[in-house]
C-alpha cells in the first residue's frame, strides 16, 4: 500500500553509505599486506596473526570483559530498582533530585563525569583499578537500565501483579514470579546496553583506572595516538564482528520471544 | 434463572447470617469519595451484581473486598470476620479481572494452577484440579497453549477457570463479559449462571451494563456517586423503581411529574376538565410530596381510535417512528408538550403499519402498568 | 517498608557515586592551585572543623578563567561546533528518519536496526576509521585525485571540519532514532484528513507532520548538542593540536598540567552552560514518561 517516493529512497541510501562506508573501508583494510594503509598490497590476514600475539590487547581485552561483565550487572539490579522508582513509588522526598540523578548522566559530558568520579575515589582514599572503573561503569550505565526499563514498565499492566496477589502471592513472589518474566526481554536489553557502554568507553575508564588496569579502549586510544595501524584495524574488525553479530542475536532471540 | 427464585431469597429471611457484610463503608481518595458510608449483606450462593455508571464506585467495592484497597472507615466482614488487616494472599476471596489478567509467559494449565501452587496443596492434587478446572471450561485441548494463542472467548474462560480453581468463597468477576462481542456475551452469560449454580459459590459481578445484570443477577444494588440507591431482585428493581434515576438506568421509561392521591391505587390529578389517572403507588406509601410517574413503553399501546374500558388513555400526535425489527417504538407528542413513548411487537409486516408520522393517536395502559416513585 | 530500602538503594547510590562527586569537583574549583599532593589548598583538616575550610574558599581559579581568552575561546569554540553540527544531524536525520517512518512496515525494524548498529559499534573505532579516510595522504584524498577532481590533496583532517564531520557521523543515531519514534506514531489519517482540506503535499508537511514531530525534534537536538559540546575524543583525534573545545582543554589541564582546580571549574562552567538543556531535556522526559502511562 504505501510506496516509497525517490528522494525517501535516496535519503535511505545515502545516509546508510555515510554509516556504513567508513567502516567497511576499515575491514578492508584489514586485510592488507602492506604496512601503509592506503596502499593495497594484496589481500592478508597476517594483521590479525600479530594481533594475537600482542599480549598487551589481550591483557586489556580481559580487564576490559571483566569490567564490562560486572558492572552492567550492578548496573542492571540498580537501574530496575530505579525504574520501579520511577514509575511505581509515587511521591516521596527527594524524587525530583532522584530523577535529575537519573537523566543528567545521560546527556552529561563523560569528561565531566570522569573527573568527578576521579576526584572521589581521591578523596575517600580508594585504591583505582578495576573496581574503581566497574564502580565508575555501573554508575553511568545504571541510568541507561533505568531508562529502558522505565519505558517498558510504564506499559506494564498492573492488574497482572494484582492477580498474582489475589492468587495468593506475597508481594515479593508476585515481583519475581510474574513482573520479572514479563519484563525480562527489557531488563536484558538494559544489561546489553550497560555492557556495550562499559566495553566503549574510554574517557571514564582513563579518568578512574589506575596502574595495571588498563582496558582495551585505553589500548586502542594509545595506538591511534600515534597513527593508523593495520593491526587497529585487524582489532577493529573483530570487534565490529562480535558486536555485529551479538546485536543481530540478540534482536533475533528478542523477536522470537515477543512471538511465543 | 432456572432456580425458582421464590425458594432462594435468604434476604427476605429474618435469621439468615450474611456471607459478606459493608457495615458503613466509606473509602476516599484525597478529597474524593468512591465509597459513602455504604451498607448491604450479601448472602451465601448469591449473584449479586453492583450496576452503576463508571466512577460510582462499584469497582472500589470490589477492589476492598478483594483486598487493594482499605476502607477508610467501616469494616467489611466475610463471614464474620474483619477483613481489614488480611492481605489479598491471605483472602479466601478470587477476582477475575477486567482485562482477564492472564500471565503472557505462562501457558492455560500454568495460568490456572499460579494459585494452586502458592496454596498447601501437593502436585499430583493440583494436576487434577487443573484438570478439573479445563474441564468445567471446556478448554482441555488448549492446556499449553499461551493466552495470545486464544480467542477473546477462550481466554475469558481461563481467567474464569483460573479465579475459580481455588475454591474461594466469594468470587468477584470485573466488568467479565466486557471485552465480548454481543452475540458470545449472551451465550457466556447463561455459560456463567451455569457454573455459578453447580458449584454454588457466591458471585459478586460489577458491571455498566444493565442488560447483562438483569440477566445473571439473584439481586441487583445501582449505585450512583458511592451510594447504593436501591437493591432487589431484576424483577422488582425493573417493575418497582423506587426513584427516576433508577428507572433511568434500568430499561427505557416515560416519565411523567404527577400529583397523587387516594389509599390502594394512586389517582393523579390533572388538568381541569381532563380525566384523572390511575396508577400503582408502587413501593411507596401514600401521600408522600412531589412524585413522578414511571411507564415503561411496552406497557403502552397505542391505537388510532380512542380506547375503552380504561381511564388511562391520553391523546397525542405521533413525532417520530424508530422500527428496530421486532419492534417499533412511536414517540408521541401528548397535549403538555411532552414525549411519551410506546412499544409495539411487530407482528404483522412492515408495510401493514396503519400508524405513520403526524397521525393523531390514543395512548393507553392499565391501571398497574404505571408505578410512582420519587425524584 | 519495602518500598523504603526499594528507593533507598538507587538513591544512594547514585547520591555517593553522583552528586557528592560534583560537590568535591565544585569545592576544588574554589581552591587554589598548589605544589602538594593533590595539588590544590586547602584540605580538610578534622582539627580545624568545615568553617576553617569554607573561609579559605574562593573564586580566583574562575577569575583567572576569566582573564584567560584561551579558556572562552575554547567554550565558545565548542558551542559554536555543537551547533553546527546538531544542525547538520537534523539536516541528514530528518530526511532519513521520515524515509525510514515511511517505509513499509516489515522493513522497518530492519531499519532501525541499520541506524542501530553502528551505535553498538565501537565509538573509538568509528572514529579511528575516519583517520585513515581523512588524512591527507588518506582514501578520500586518494580517491578524489584519482577521479582528477582536486589536483591538490585537501586538508580536512586536523581541523574542525573533520571534528563537525566526526561528531555528525558519531552522533547522527542519537538524532534519528527519537526523531523516528515521533514519526511513526504519526496517525497517517492526518495527512490525509489534510489534504482531503485542501493542503498540498507540501503544505501538509509544514502544518502537520514537522510541528507533530516537535518532541522528536528537541529530544534528537539536546542528545547530539549536549554531549557534543564536552567530546573529547573526536577533537583529540581529528582535530590536531590547533583544536581547542572545552571538553580537550579539561584534559589537558588535568593530565598534562596537573591543574586540578582549573579543570574543576571549567568543569563546573560547562555544566553551568548546559544545566538549562539537561533540565529541559529532563522535564520533557519525564513528560514522555508521564504522557506513556
Amino acid at each position: 500500500m504505501r510506496r516509497m517516493s525517490l528522494f525517501n529512497v535516496t535519503s535511505l541510501t545515502l545516509v546508510a553509505a555515510f554509516l556504513y562506508l567508513p567502516i567497511l573501508l576499515l575491514i578492508i583494510y584489514s586485510f592488507n599486506e602492506s604496512k601503509l594503509v592506503t596502499v593495497w598490497g594484496g589481500f592478508s590476514t597476517k594483521w590479525y596473526g600479530e594481533l594475537l600475539r600482542n599480549e598487551q590487547f589481550l591483557d586489556a581485552a580481559w580487564v576490559t570483559l571483566k569490567v564490562a561483565v560486572i558492572s552492567s550487572t550492578i548496573a542492571t539490579v540498580l537501574g530496575t530498582m530505579a525504574a520501579l522508582v520511577l514509575v511505581r513509588a509515587g511521591r516521596f522526598i527527594g524524587r525530583t533530585l532522584f530523577s535529575g540523578m537519573i537523566y543528567a548522566p545521560l546527556v552529561m559530558p563523560e569528561v565531566i563525569t570522569g573527573l568527578s568520579l576521579l576526584l572521589l575515589f581521591i578523596a575517600a582514599g580508594v585504591d583505582r583499578g578495576a573496581t574503581t572503573i566497574i564502580l565508575a561503569h555501573a554508575t553511568f550505565s545504571m541510568c541507561y537500565v533505568s531508562v529502558v526499563v522505565s519505558s517498558r514498565l510504564v506499559t506494564f499492566d498492573r492488574s497482572l501483579e494484582e492477580a498474582a496477589r489475589d492468587l495468593g502471592c506475597t508481594p515479593w513472589d508476585a515481583f519475581f514470579s510474574v513482573t520479572l518474566p514479563i519484563i525480562a526481554p527489557a531488563v536484558i536489553a538494559g544489561w546489553l546496553l550497560a555492557f556495550t557502554l562499559s566495553l566503549d568507553d574510554l574517557v571514564i575508564a582513563s579518568f578512574t583506572s589506575g596502574p595495571g588496569a588498563t582496558t582495551l579502549p585505553m589500548r586502542i586510544y594509545s595506538a591511534v595516538r600515534l597513527g593508523v595501524s593495520p593491526e587497529i584495524n585487524a582489532l577493529s574488525t573483530i570487534l565490529i564482528g562480535l558486536v555485529s553479530i551479538g546485536v543481530i542475536a540478540a534482536s533475533l532471540a528478542g523477536k522470537r520471544s515477543a512471538r511465543t | 434463572m432456572s432456580q425458582t427464585s421464590a425458594v432462594f431469597a435468604p434476604w427476605a429471611e429474618a435469621d439468615a447470617k450474611p456471607l459478606i457484610s459493608f457495615d458503613r463503608v466509606t473509602k476516599s481518595f484525597g478529597g474524593f469519595i468512591a465509597v459513602d458510608d455504604l451498607s448491604v449483606d450479601i448472602y451465601e450462593r448469591e449473584f449479586f451484581a453492583l450496576l452503576g455508571p463508571s466512577g460510582c464506585g462499584k469497582t472500589t467495592m470490589m477492589r476492598m473486598l478483594a483486598g487493594f484497597e482499605t476502607p477508610t472507615e467501616g469494616e467489611i466482614r466475610l463471614g464474620g470476620e474483619v477483613l481489614r488487616d488480611q492481605p489479598p494472599n491471605a483472602r479466601p476471596v478470587n477476582m477475575m479481572f477486567q482485562s482477564y489478567a492472564l500471565f503472557p509467559h505462562l501457558s492455560v494449565a500454568d495460568n490456572i494452577a499460579f494459585g494452586l501452587k502458592r496454596s498447601q496443596m501437593s502436585k499430583p492434587d493440583i494436576t487434577a484440579r487443573t484438570e478439573q478446572m479445563l474441564e468445567l471450561v471446556q478448554l482441555k485441548d488448549f492446556a499449553k497453549r499461551k493466552p495470545h494463542q486464544l480467542s477473546g472467548g477462550q481466554r475469558q474462560r481461563v481467567a474464569l477457570a483460573r479465579s475459580l480453581a481455588k475454591s474461594p468463597k466469594l468470587l468477584l468477576l470485573d466488568e467479565p463479559l466486557g471485552a465480548l462481542d454481543k452475540k458470545l456475551r449472551q451465550q457466556t452469560q447463561f455459560e456463567l449462571m451455569n457454573i455459578q449454580e453447580s458449584l454454588g459459590t457466591t458471585f459478586m459481578i460489577v458491571t455498566h451494563d444493565q442488560e447483562e445484570a438483569m440477566t445473571v443477577a439473584s439481586r441487583i444494588a445501582v449505585m450512583d456517586k458511592g451510594k447504593i440507591i436501591q437493591v432487589a431482585t431484576p424483577g422488582e428493581i425493573y417493575e418497582y423503581p423506587i426513584n427516576r434515576y433508577v428507572a433511568d438506568f434500568i430499561g427505557d421509561v416515560n416519565v411523567i411529574e404527577a400529583h397523587a392521591t387516594g389509599t390502594d391505587t394512586a389517582t393523579l390529578t390533572r388538568g381541569e376538565g381532563l380525566k384523572p389517572l390511575e396508577a400503582s403507588w408502587g413501593r411507596l406509601t401514600a401521600g408522600d410530596g412531589k412524585l413522578w410517574l414511571a411507564l415503561r413503553p411496552e406497557k403502552v399501546q397505542v391505537s388510532v381510535d380512542a380506547p375503552q374500558g380504561t381511564s388511562n388513555a391520553l391523546q397525542g400526535k405521533v413525532i417520530d417512528i424508530a422500527y428496530s425489527g421486532n419492534l417499533t417504538t412511536y414517540h408521541v407528542e401528548i397535549d403538555s408538550g411532552q414525549i411519551v413513548m410506546a412499544q409495539e411487537v411487530n407482528r404483522r409486516h412492515l408495510a401493514d403499519r396503519s400508524i405513520t408520522w403526524e397521525d393523531p393517536v390514543w395512548l393507553s395502559w392499565d391501571k398497574g402498568a404505571g408505578v410512582l416513585m420519587r425524584g | 517498608m519495602g518500598r523504603r530500602v526499594l528507593i533507598a538503594i538507587p538513591f544512594l547510590w547514585l547520591l555517593i557515586l553522583f552528586l557528592i562527586p560534583f560537590l568535591i569537583v565544585f569545592k576544588i574549583s574554589l581552591s587554589d592551585y598548589a605544589l602538594a599532593r593533590p595539588p590544590y589548598l586547602p584540605q580538610y583538616n578534622p582539627d580545624e572543623g568545615l568553617w576553617a575550610l569554607i573561609s579559605q574558599l574562593d573564586f580566583e581559579t574562575y577569575a583567572f578563567i576569566f582573564s584567560d581568552s584561551l579558556y572562552i575561546n575554547a567554550y565558545l569554540s565548542s558551542l559554536q561546533i555543537a551547533a553546527i553540527c546538531t544542525l547538520a544531524c537534523l539536516a541528514l536525520g530528518y530526511p532519513m528518519a521520515y524515509a525510514m517512518a515511511r517505509a513499509p512496515k516489515r522493513w522497518q525494524p530492519l531499519l532501525v536496526m541499520l541506524v542501530i548498529l553502528p551505535f553498538w559499534t565501537s565509538f573509538l573505532i568509528r572514529v579511528y576509521a575516519w583517520i585513515g579516510i581523512l588524512k591527507t595522504e588518506g582514501l578520500l584524498n586518494v580517491f578524489l585525485l584519482w577521479t582528477g577532481a582536486i589536483a591538490e590533496p585537501l586538508a580536512i583532517y586536523n581541523t574542525n571540519i573533520a571534528v563537525c564531520i566526526g561528531i555528525i557521523y558519531t552522533y547522527l543515531p542519537f538524532m534519528i532514532l527519537p526523531l523516528y519514534a515521533t514519526l511513526e506514531r504519526m496517525d497517517d489519517s492526518l495527512l490525509e484528513a489534510a489534504e482531503d482540506l485542501g493542503c498540498s503535499r507540501l503544505s501538509a508537511f509544514w502544518s502537520i507532520t514537522l510541528p507533530l514531530s516537535l518532541p522528536g525534534i528537541i529530544a534528537g537536538s539536546f542528545l547530539v548538542f549536549i554531549p557534543a559540546v564536552g567530546e573529547f575524543v573526536i577533537p583529540d583525534l581529528l582535530g590536531g593540536s590547533s583544536n581547542l573545545m572545552i571538553g580537550k582543554t579539561l584534559w589537558v589541564e588535568f593530565f598534562n598540567n596537573r591543574d586540578w582546580t582549573v579543570a574543576s571549574a571549567v568543569a563546573m562552567l560547562m555544566l553551568a552552560g548546559l544545566i538549562i538543556p539537561i533540565v529541559l531535556f529532563q522535564r520533557q522526559q519525564e513528560r514522555d514518561r508521564e504522557a506513556g502511562r
